[in-house]
Parts: structure tokens; sequence; C-alpha cells
């Protein structure tokens, strides 16, 4: 569905994307785990387009999207939870959710919302609040929903566990599970939270310094002695 | 000193060098600043130019500070009935007592009424301090209560505007206020839907002001096109300014942006004093010529270019406050206009787009905003706006030249929004009657104008940092459900992300 290949992304002078592959499924989950500055979130927003790649092919069914600027990814079906949540903090929550369909068309709106409500019903509870008077948790499921109302092919999330409780980091991993599986939802996932994020996905990648250095099933992540050093043990 | 305990039910033993030190030190500053500003003053003798010292001022100056704040102190420490009536024999003694000038006399009022005011209040509310949060959770409160009466306060407001000119107390001067009033008040709506909606600091509004009244003026000048005409062209063109300006501008953001359209509105103003032959430079241009009633009667005593006297076809009596009133209803339609287009436009998906862009233009990229396309028709929509208020400021004056956009009123009409709470209609119009109508009201205090304006400054910045009326409510739905939206809009404002 998304083949990255041979992506170069340079910030000035610094290369910080040293020639990356990834593959990505149709209905898969695949998460990308590494430590800080190893350049995970630099790759999503290669993706997105801003930095753009400077050498290297971005390809969207089929579709080379390398040099499409950020706003027309959503209408090709991508949409992106940026890092950081980026919630519209004085909007309501509703208006929020509106604001991740403003680019699609209206039929369907009702029944994403729906669906979206399904699937945090913390949302509902809060359709009036203030966003930026939510808790941390619901905010990020904010930001995923928002997400979602695009009607979607393939969802990037950046770091959906970032400062949230343990507890909230579950809920959060569920809820990524449960769209995956019923609606058939691509969703790729930048992570540092490597245990859950490998978990969860049917494959991972493990990225050093602006390189993919590993790749296999999320199993095989789990159980590979080098990851589980790395990432999983805090023996850095 | 006899310790009354006013408020805590267990009275505190006073922390007096705290105290002491604090109103000290208010003094020490007080003093400081008083001395080159007050106590010493440039006085003209034979000899040349000579200093005068008016130390005993600073003096009493020093000595009211010191005692203000050791009044402040000792209500936060509960001695408030004590200070409430040492301040009110202080502001009775300013009455009576002979005082070395008037301005201490006026200070020691003031300062003693407000003293007096804050120790009732504490007796009161008996609290002997608010903390900043709930002060501003109160003034929040307030605030959205006031927006939410806009929604009859409003349909009177606009019908007061409406009868205003026939009321009896209506007389030239006051309806010239009024359109004054309601120019600012229309370019403050216009400036709101860039600063406001959008969150553009423009720091350079003046320059579509400017183009829209120039592009009246010298079409009309050049061409003889009238009024009804060239409102909808200097609209068009202050619109393709706004546009031009926006293309290369419009990549910056925050501070840098703010930097280039005020020098955009600087190069309109220097291209304009400088293009000599076809602006006429610092001279202006006068001779503009007046509206007619929709083409088809003048306002002059017996008509003009084939036009009949307005005052013969309807029947009346002659007189030249009828074009002052038809001016004043054509400035008010045009001001509605602006504020219907932008309470309609908050409704559709580019005024959310905008307010989304205002909070966080990154995440707008990633939901499918074009956000230069966006940014561009904000821009390109308010400067049309400016166009049309320029080209009524030209009509009404019959004269304009450079020297009417300078960057004072582009800072004014900033201020009239930022002060109004930024997105808030009702703000702007109260805010303007702060900024233009009380100068205007008070025009014998005029030395005092640039005091008061900061004073005002200062105490918005202090109580209210985001504006007077500073609540935003949830608009109604962007695909006409309109469920849930009224319970949204009862939470107090001012929710901004921990």
């Amino acid at each position: 569905m998304l083949t990255v290949s041979g992506v170069h992304t340079f910030y000035g002078a610094i290369e910080a994307l040293k020639g990356v592959d990834i593959e990505i499924g149709e209905g898969e989950i695949v998460s990308l785990i590494g430590a800080n500055g190893a350049g995970k979130s630099t790759l999503l927003m290669t993706i997105c387009g801003n930095p753009r790649a400077r050498a290297g092919r971005i390809i969207f069914d089929g579709e080379d999207i390398t040099h499409l600027p950020t706003h027309q990814l959503v209408r090709r079906g991508i949409a992106q939870s940026p890092e950081g949540r980026r919630i519209f903090p004085r909007m309501s929550v509703l208006e929020n959710l509106q604001m991740g369909a403003i680019a699609s068309p209206p039929k369907g709106f009702d029944r994403d919302l729906e669906e979206v409500f399904t699937l945090f019903p913390r949302l509902k509870e809060r359709i009036n609040q203030r966003a930026g008077t939510m808790s941390g948790g619901e905010q990020q499921m904010l930001a995923i929903g928002r997400a979602l109302m695009s009607q979607p092919r393939l969802l990037l999330l950046d770091e959906p566990s970032l400062g949230l409780a343990p507890l909230v980091v579950k809920q959060i991993f569920q809820a990524i599970k449960d769209i995956n599986r019923e609606r058939k939802m691509t969703v790729f996932m930048v992570e540092q939270n490597a245990y859950h994020a490998l978990k969860l996905a049917h494959r991972g990648y493990v990225m050093v310094t602006g390189r993919v250095t590993m790749s296999g099933t999320g199993a095989e992540l789990l159980s590979n002695p080098e990851v589980r050093a790395a990432y999983l043990e805090g023996g850095h | 000193m006899t310790t009354i305990s006013a408020s805590t039910p267990a009275a505190r033993p006073v922390d007096w060098p705290a105290i002491l030190r604090e109103a000290a030190l208010t003094a020490f500053v007080a003093l400081l600043l008083t001395v080159p500003l007050v106590g010493l003053r440039s006085v003209d003798q034979p000899t040349g130019l000579g200093l005068d010292t008016r130390f005993d001022q600073v003096a009493a100056v020093t000595l009211l500070v010191f005692l203000g704040r050791l009044g402040l102190g000792l209500i936060r420490e509960g001695r408030a009935l004590v200070v409430l009536v040492l301040s009110l024999l202080a502001a009775a003694a300013g009455f009576f007592i002979e005082l070395p000038s008037e301005e201490l006399r006026v200070l020691l009022i003031a300062g003693g009424a407000v003293l007096a005011i804050r120790a009732a209040l504490t007796l009161v509310t008996n609290r002997s301090t608010l903390s900043q949060a709930e002060r501003d959770k109160r003034m929040d409160r307030v605030a959205a209560k006031v927006q939410h009466a806009s929604r009859w306060l409003a349909p009177i407001g606009i019908l007061f505007a409406v009868a205003f000119p026939m009321m009896p107390f209506a007389d030239r001067q006051l309806i010239d206020i009024g359109i004054l009033l309601l120019t600012y008040i229309m370019l403050g709506w216009g400036l709101n839907i860039v600063v406001g909606l959008a969150g553009l600091l423009d720091l350079g509004y003046v320059a579509f002001y400017a183009v829209g009244a120039y592009s009246y003026a010298l079409l009309a000048h050049y061409f003889g096109f009238s009024f009804w005409l060239c409102l909808p062209l200097a609209g068009l063109l202050a619109a393709f300014s706004g546009v031009l300006l926006g293309f290369p501008v419009l990549r910056l953001r925050g501070d840098y942006f703010a930097i280039v359209t005020l020098g955009f509105g600087e190069i309109i103003r220097i291209v304009l004093i400088n293009w000599y032959d076809f602006t006429g430079g610092p001279n202006g241009i006068s001779g503009i010529p007046r509206p007619t009633f929709f083409g088809i009667a003048d306002f002059s005593r017996n008509g003009a270019d084939g036009l009949p006297s307005f005052a013969e076809m309807f029947g009346l009596e002659f007189s030249t406050v009828h074009r002052i009133i038809f001016l004043y209803y054509l400035i008010l339609v045009l001001a509605l206009l602006v504020s219907l287009f932008t309470l309609r436009v908050r409704k559709l998906a580019i005024g959310r787009a905008w307010e989304a862009l205002r909070e966080d233009d990154i995440a707008c990229a990633s939901l499918g905003i074009n956000r230069t396309n966006m940014k561009l028709a904000a821009f390109a929509i308010a400067a049309m706006f400016g166009g049309f208020a320029g080209s009524f400021f030209a009509t009404r004056q019959g004269f304009i030249s450079p020297e009417s956009f300078t960057f004072i009123e582009s800072a004014i009409i900033l201020a009239i929004v930022v002060l109004g709470g930024m997105g808030s209609q009702l703000g702007v119009v109260v805010a303007t009657f702060l900024v233009i109508g009380l100068p205007e009201f008070f025009r014998e205090l005029e030395q005092y104008r640039m005091v008061a304006f900061g004073l005002g400054m200062v105490l918005i910045m202090l109580w209210r940092p985001r504006g007077l009326l500073a609540h935003r409510d949830p608009t109604i739905l962007l695909h006409g459900r309109a469920k849930g939206t009224q319970t949204g809009s009862t939470q107090a404002a001012g929710g901004t992300a921990p």
C-alpha cells in the first residue's frame, strides 16, 4: 500500500534519514521503533511531505506522493495524528472532530462520528468541552478520532503513547487494534514504547540513526535479543 | 494603632516589617519615576531655558504612594476596616485641605477612593485576596455572560444605531462622532477577520484603507466615476493589493509576518507621498465628490450634475444635516455588512478553517487544509472591507492625504481588536467606544489622552490579558446538526491546554 524506498531527508546539512526502505501492506499494523533522535518522526513527516525527501521515492497506491504538499494527502486517504497531538485547544471536541472531516465529502459524517464515539465513548461524554481542558489521554483519543474523521485508508500515528499513564496507553493501543481489526484500516505507527508497539504490530522496523537496522514480525522482534537489550530492558 | 480584626476570624499579628518594606520599595520606584517627570520642569526665562524644581510635589507623591501601598498591604493582612476608614478620610481630606497642586488633589481623592473600594470589596466578599487565576475566571464568566447577552444586546444596539439620527439630542456633532465610531468599528471588524479569526498579526491594515480611499479619489479625479461605481472597485483593488502582499508574505510566521505587514503599510504611504504627479503627494487630493442619493438625487441646495436636490425631491426643508445622516446610514450598512459576513463565515468551512489556523497551523495541514489559500482568502477579504471603509472615508472627508494613513492608525485599529478580545464582534464595538469614543467626548482633556490610553492598556494587560470579551462560543455544526451546542457554550471560558 505504501512503499518508501531509498529516502534521504536532510535538515539543512544534517542527514536525518540515510536511505530508508519501508513497506506497509494493506490491512497491516506496522510499528517503527527506535531511540530518541533515530529519525522515526522524521520518516513520518517525510511521508507527509514536510520536510521533503531529497532523494528516494514514496509510493502510495501506485502513485508517487514524494512531492505532494501535505494538505493533498488527506484527499488520497492518508490521515495523520501528528506528534504532540496538536488538537485545537479552544475548540470543542465536536468542532475538533468536524475539522477532521473538513476535507472530505460531508456524506458519511454522521456515521463516522458515531464510529469515533463507539471507539472512544469518553469523547461523546465530553462532546461540548473545550478540547484544551481535557486530560492528555482524552486529547490523544481526540487526535486519533479527528484523524479517523477524514475516512482514511492509511492512518499514521506519531507517538500515540507520549506522556500518558500506563493504563491510558493500554486503552489507546486497544483502540488502535480495534480500528485495524474492525475497519480494516492500515496503521503505521511510530513509537518509543517498544513493548506495546511491537506486541500490537503485525510487523515492525527498528531504526537507528537514520537507518532501518532490523525488521520482522512483531513477535520476532520482541523476542530478538538485540531488540530486548536495546529497547525493552533499558540497557542502552 | 488600633487593631480591629476586619475579615479574618482570628486576628493574625500584622507582619509590619514585610509590609513596610514593600511600601518603601514601591515608594522608591515612584520616587525614581517622579523626580524627572514631576520634580524637574523646564521654564522659559529671559536668559534662556531654565530648570524649575518641584521637589515638594515629589515628596508628596512619594508619601502618597507609600501610604497607598501600605493600605493594600494592610487589606491583605486582614485589616480592611481600618484601611476603609483611613482611605475615606484621605479622600475627604483631598476635598477640603489646600494642597500644593491640583494634580496632587486629584491623586489623593482618586487614590483614596480606589483604596476604599478595594477595602470595601474585601469586607463584603470576606476574602482578603483573590488569586490571579480566580480573578481571571470570574472576569471570564462575566465576559461569557456579556457575550451571551449579545444575542439580545446586538439587535437592541442595531436598533439604537438605526434610530440614533432621529433622536432629539442627536445634533450634527454627535452624528459626526457616530460616523467616526462606525468607521472604526467597521475597520475593527474587518481586521478582526485576519487577526481574530485567522490569527495573523497584521500591523499594516491601514494600507488597505489607504488603497480604498485613493482608489475612489483617483478614479473620481481622473475618470469622474461616481461613488457608487467606485465603492465596489475600491474594494476589489484593495482585495487585489491584499493578494499581492499576501503571496510573498504568507509563508512567514509570527513576528516576521507582522514586521513585513508593517513595512507594507509604510510602503503604500511613502509611495503616495512621493508619486507627486499621480497622487498629489503630500498635498493630497481635494474636491473628492460627495456621494449622491443612490444616483437619483444630490445633497446640495439646488442639485448638481443634472440631479435634483434631495430636499426638493422628498419635499423637505433643505438642511446640510441630510448629507451627514445619509453618510451615517451608509457606514452603518457597510459595517453591518462586515459583521454579518463574519457571523456567517464562522459557520462555514472556511471560517472554521481560519479559526483552526489560529489555533494550530501544522495540525491544519495534516487535516488537508491548504494553509496558503486560506490565509490569502482571509487577507483579501479583510483588505476588501478595509477598501470599502477607505472609499467611504474619502467621500466623507472630501479631502485625503497620506497624513491620514500613518502607522498610528494601524496601531489604533489593532488595539481595538486586541482590547476587544480577538475574534469577538461585540468586543470590537466596546473597544471602539473606549479607544475612539472617550477621547472624542472629552476633547478638553486632550493633553492627557495618551496618558489615559497607556493607563488603559496597562490595566487591560493586568486584568484581561486576552481582551475584554475573549470568550469564544463553539459555532454551530458544519453539517447542519445542532445537537448539543447549547450546553457547550455555557462552560467557563479561558480553557487553554495545560
